[in-house]
C-alpha cells in the first residue's frame, strides 16, 4: 500500500513510538506528585516543552499542550471570546478554515458573537485588505489557517500578521496544523499571538496537540480544573504523548532543513501527470509555490464520484481521500472548493493527494499510472 | 531501596498488557478512522469494539460513550454542556459539593463568570453530602447536579443513587464524577439514576490522556470540543485510537479482577492500620467509617505535618500524597478536609496511601513500618 493521505493522519515514526512506549513504562508518574515518580515525569515533561519550544521558535513557557489540533482551535477562539467577551463579540475568520475553527465560529454565533466569513480567490486565499477592511472596533480575534487541508492553499500569514500590528487589541490565531515542518513558519516574525499543532499530522502521536500562547496574551481556559499548564489547560498531563510530540517536532523539522524542495519536486511531476488528462481533470489546487504548500494537491474529475474512484486507486494500491477527514462522509461539496470556485460539480468531485516526506518519485509515477488505468476504465464506461 | 507507590489514586503505572495492546496502533493501524479507506475503516472497528468494552463495563449502550481527552475533559463536557445547551431556557444554576474534585469545582467557577449560579453543598465530618441538601437546594432554574461518586482525597462514597433519585424526580440531569470509583466499586448505569458519569484510562492502569463520559440518552448538550463530526458531534478531534484501544484493555483488565483488586485493597489498608496500631502510633482515620473506596487510605499523625512526613517518606522510597495530585504541588491545605470541618492537627497532618494491583503485601507492610518509624521520629524531635 502506498499511502498517500499525510494531510489526514501520518504513520507514527519509529522513534516516537520508542520514546512513548518507553516514557509510558518509565515515567509513569503524575508530574504534579511531589514525589520522586512525579518529579522525574514533570523533568521529562519540561524536557519536552522545551524541545517544542526550540522546533517551533518561541519560548518553553508559550507552550501549552492540548489533546488535539481540535482543541487547541477551540482553546484558542472560546478563549478569546470568553476573556474578552466585554470588550468586543467580533470575530473574523474565512470561509475555508478546518471545522474545529469554522464549526467553532458557528458556535460562538449562537453565543451572541458575530463571525465575519473572509471570501477566498480562485487559489484559495484571502486578500490581506479584506482582513483589514473586516476590522471593527469590538474585533477581538482574526483566526486563519496557514495551510488549507484540502487544497494546500498557502495564506498570506506573514503579511496580514504585519498589518494586523496596528491593531494591538486584536489577536492574531493562526491554525498551523498542517504547514508545520512542510514550509516556513515563524511565530515570532509574523505577529502570530496564538498557533494551533497537532502531533499526529507530523508523525507525532494521537491525542497530543499543542497551543502556541504568546507571553501576555490571556485566555479563558477551555478545560477548568488543577490548573495544569500554566492554569490554561487542566487535565493530568499526557507525558508520553507530549514526549512524543516534541519528539516529532524535532524530527520533522531535521527533514525539513535536509529536503528543503522535496515537496516541490513531487508535486511537480504529479502535476505534470494530471495536466495530461487536459480538462477532463480539474487541478484545484495553486500551482505556484508561493500560493500553495506543495505536500497537497486536490484535483476534480467532474462525472465521476470521488468514492468510485478512490475505491477504484485503493484496489491499485493507493490510499488518499476526498476532502477533509473530518468531514469526508458527508455527500456535500467541499465548503473549500465552493468558496474557491462556485462550482457545485467541481466542488463535489475533489481528490486530495498528500505527501510525507517517506514518500518517492516512484510513488508518484506508480499513483499516475494506477489512475491512467482506472480512470480510463471510468471514463470508457461511462461513455458506454 | 525499591519505591514503593502508593499514590495509585494520582494516577497509575501502565499494565503491560495495556501497552502491548496499544503498540499495533501506533504503527501498522495508523490509519484516521474518518479515512474512508480501508485503512481507515480497520481502525474504526477497533474503535467501536473498544467502546463496547467500555460501555459494557458501565452497563450501557456503546453509544452513550464518548471518549475525551481524560477525566478533567469530560467532567467540562458534562458540565458545560448541558450548562449551555439549556441556558437560553432560563436554566442557569447548578448545584455541586465543596469536596468536588478542581475539574468540577473549577468548571463551576468558571461558569459562574460566564453568567450562572452555583450552589456548593456543604458536607459532614465523614465527607458525606446530605441528599436532603441536595433536595432544598434544586430550584426552578437549577439545570444539572454534579456529585463525585467516591472522593479522591479520603475515598467518601456518596449516597449517589439516593441524590440521583431525588434528581430524577425533580428533573434535573445529574453527573458523578466516578474517576476514582471506577474499577473497584460495581457501577451499573442501567439500575443507577445517572445521566453523566465521568471515568479516567490513567488511574485504573490505562494509558494517560483518555477518558470517557457516559450520557444518557436523553441529554442534550452542547459540544465542549467543536469541530469535525467524531463520537456523534459530541466530541470533536481525531481519535485517539491507541489511547482508546488502551484505555479498553485496562477495563476489561480492571473489571476482570474488579472483585479480587477490592478484597486485596481492603486487606492492605487493615495491614497498615494494624502494624500502626501494634506500634503503638497515634493516627486518626480520615473519611466515611463504611462507605469509602478500598484502595484509598487516608490517615493523620497529629503532631506531624504533611509536608515533612511526606519529604521523609518520599526519601525512604514510598510514594504517597497529601490528596489531589492536581493541588498538592501548591502546598495548599486540603479544601477536601478544610469542607470536612476537621480540626487543623488533623488537616495538617493529612496523608492518603493509595493502593494498586502492583502492590504486594510485603511491600504495604514495609511501607507501614517505614511510616511508622518515620512518625515516632518526626514526633521524639518535636
Amino acid at each position: 500500500m502506498i499511502y498517500l493521505d499525510h494531510a489526514a493522519t501520518t504513520p507514527p515514526h519509529p522513534d516516537v513510538v520508542k520514546a512513548v512506549t518507553e516514557a509510558m513504562t518509565r515515567f509513569y508518574g503524575n508530574p504534579s506528585s511531589l514525589h520522586k515518580a512525579g518529579a522525574e515525569a514533570g523533568r521529562v515533561l519540561q524536557q519536552a516543552r522545551e524541545v517544542a519550544a526550540r522546533a517551533l521558535g518561541v519560548s518553553p513557557g508559550e507552550i501549552v499542550f492540548t489533546s488535539s489540533g481540535t482543541e487547541s482551535n477551540n482553546a484558542a477562539l472560546k478563549g478569546v471570546a470568553f476573556q474578552y467577551r466585554d470588550r468586543g463579540r467580533h470575530i473574523v475568520t474565512t470561509m475555508v478554515e478546518h471545522p474545529a475553527v469554522y464549526r467553532v465560529a458557528k458556535q460562538l454565533e449562537e453565543l451572541g458573537f458575530s463571525v465575519t466569513y473572509l471570501p477566498v480567490d480562485r487559489t484559495g486565499r484571502v486578500s490581506p485588505d479584506d482582513v483589514e477592511r473586516a476590522l471593527r472596533d469590538d474585533t477581538l480575534l482574526v483566526s486563519i489557517m496557514h495551510v488549507n487541508n484540502e487544497t494546500g492553499s498557502l495564506q498570506p500569514i506573514a503579511e496580514i500578521g504585519r498589518r494586523l500590528k496596528r491593531y494591538p487589541k486584536v489577536l492574531f490565531h493562526v491554525d498551523a496544523v498542517q504547514s508545520f515542518g512542510k514550509v516556513p513558519l515563524d511565530p515570532k516574525g509574523w505577529g502570530i499571538d496564538l498557533l494551533s499543532l497537532t502531533g499526529h499530522k507530523l508523525r507525532g502521536p494521537r491525542g497530543v496537540g499543542l497551543l502556541y500562547v504568546r507571553e501576555g496574551v490571556t485566555l479563558f481556559p477551555l478545560l477548568a480544573g488543577g490548573g495544569q499548564e500554566g492554569g490554561l489547560r487542566s487535565g493530568t498531563e499526557n507525558v508520553p504523548g507530549i514526549v512524543g510530540m516534541a519528539k516529532a517536532m524535532r524530527l520533522i523539522r531535521e527533514e525539513q532543513a535536509a529536503k528543503p524542495d522535496h515537496f516541490a519536486r513531487l508535486k511537480r511531476r504529479l502535476v505534470a501527470g494530471l495536466r495530461a488528462w487536459g480538462d477532463r481533470v480539474l487541478l484545484n489546487s495553486p500551482e505556484r509555490d508561493e500560493e500553495a504548500a506543495p505536500h497537497i494537491v486536490n484535483f476534480s474529475v467532474p462525472g465521476i464520484k470521488p468514492e468510485v474512484l478512490l475505491h477504484a486507486l485503493e484496489e491499485e494500491g493507493y490510499l488518499l481521500s476526498t476532502k477533509s477527514a473530518c468531514s469526508s462522509k458527508k455527500d456535500e461539496p467541499s465548503r473549500v472548493l465552493m468558496a474557491m470556485f462556485g462550482d457545485e460539480e467541481r466542488a463535489r468531485t475533489g481528490i486530495r493527494v498528500s505527501f510525507g516526506y517517506e514518500t518517492t518519485e516512484r510513488d508518484v509515477d506508480g499513483f499516475l499510472a494506477a489512475l491512467e488505468k482506472r480512470l480510463s476504465e471510468l471514463l470508457a464506461w461511462m461513455k458506454g | 531501596m525499591t519505591t514503593i507507590y502508593l499514590d495509585h489514586a494520582a494516577t497509575t503505572p501502565v499494565h503491560p498488557d495495556v501497552v502491548a495492546a496499544m503498540v499495533p496502533y501506533f504503527q501498522e493501524h495508523f490509519g484516521n478512522p474518518s479515512s474512508i479507506h480501508g485503512f481507515g475503516r480497520k481502525v474504526r472497528l477497533a474503535i467501536e469494539d473498544a467502546r463496547e468494552t467500555v460501555a459494557r463495563a458501565l452497563g450501557t449502550e456503546p453509544s452513550r460513550i464518548v471518549f475525551t481527552s481524560g477525566g478533567t475533559e469530560a467532567d467540562n463536557l458534562a458540565l458545560f454542556g448541558p450548562a449551555f445547551a439549556h441556558r437560553g431556557a432560563g436554566k442557569t444554576h447548578l448545584v455541586t459539593t465543596e469536596i468536588e474534585h478542581h475539574a468540577v469545582l473549577e468548571t463551576c467557577q468558571h461558569l459562574e463568570r460566564l453568567g450562572f449560579s452555583v450552589t456548593y453543598l456543604p458536607v459532614d465530618r465523614t465527607g458525606r453530602v446530605n441528599p436532603d441538601d441536595v433536595a432544598r437546594a434544586i430550584r426552578p432554574e437549577t439545570v444539572l447536579v454534579s456529585v463525585m461518586y467516591g472522593n479522591n482525597e479520603v475515598g467518601t462514597i456518596q449516597p449517589v443513587a439516593e441524590i440521583g433519585r431525588i434528581c430524577r424526580e425533580r428533573g434535573v440531569y445529574f453527573h458523578t464524577d466516578a474517576v476514582q470509583a471506577f474499577g473497584v466499586e460495581p457501577i451499573d448505569v442501567a439500575t443507577l439514576p445517572v445521566d453523566l458519569l465521568t471515568i479516567s484510562a490513567h488511574k485504573i492502569g490505562g494509558p494517560k490522556g483518555v477518558g470517557a463520559l457516559y450520557v444518557r440518552r436523553d441529554v442534550v448538550m452542547f459540544p465542549h470540543l467543536f469541530g469535525g463530526a467524531q463520537e456523534r458531534k459530541r466530541r470533536a478531534g481525531t481519535e485517539n485510537v491507541p489511547g482508546i484501544i488502551g484505555f479498553a484493555k485496562a477495563v476489561e483488565i480492571a473489571m476482570a479482577e474488579r472483585a479480587a483488586r477490592r478484597e486485596r485493597y481492603l486487606g492492605f489498608r487493615r495491614l497498615m492500620l494494624s502494624v500502626w496500631e501494634a506500634r503503638g502510633i497515634d493516627y486518626v482515620l480520615n473519611g466515611h467509617p463504611e462507605a469509602f473506596l478500598p484502595h484509598v487510605l487516608n490517615v493523620s499523625f497529629p503532631g506531624v505535618d504533611t509536608e515533612t512526613l511526606l519529604m521523609n517518606l518520599d526519601l525512604a522510597g514510598i510514594a504517597a500524597s497529601s490528596g489531589s495530585a492536581c493541588t498538592s504541588g501548591s502546598l495548599e491545605r486540603s479544601h477536601v478536609l478544610k469542607a470536612m470541618g476537621l480540626p487543623p492537627e488533623v488537616v495538617g497532618s493529612a496523608v492518603r496511601f493509595s493502593f494498586g494491583p502492583a502492590n504486594t503485601e510485603e511491600n504495604v507492610r514495609e511501607a507501614a513500618e517505614r511510616v511508622a518509624e518515620i512518625v515516632q521520629r518526626l514526633r521524639r524531635r518535636k
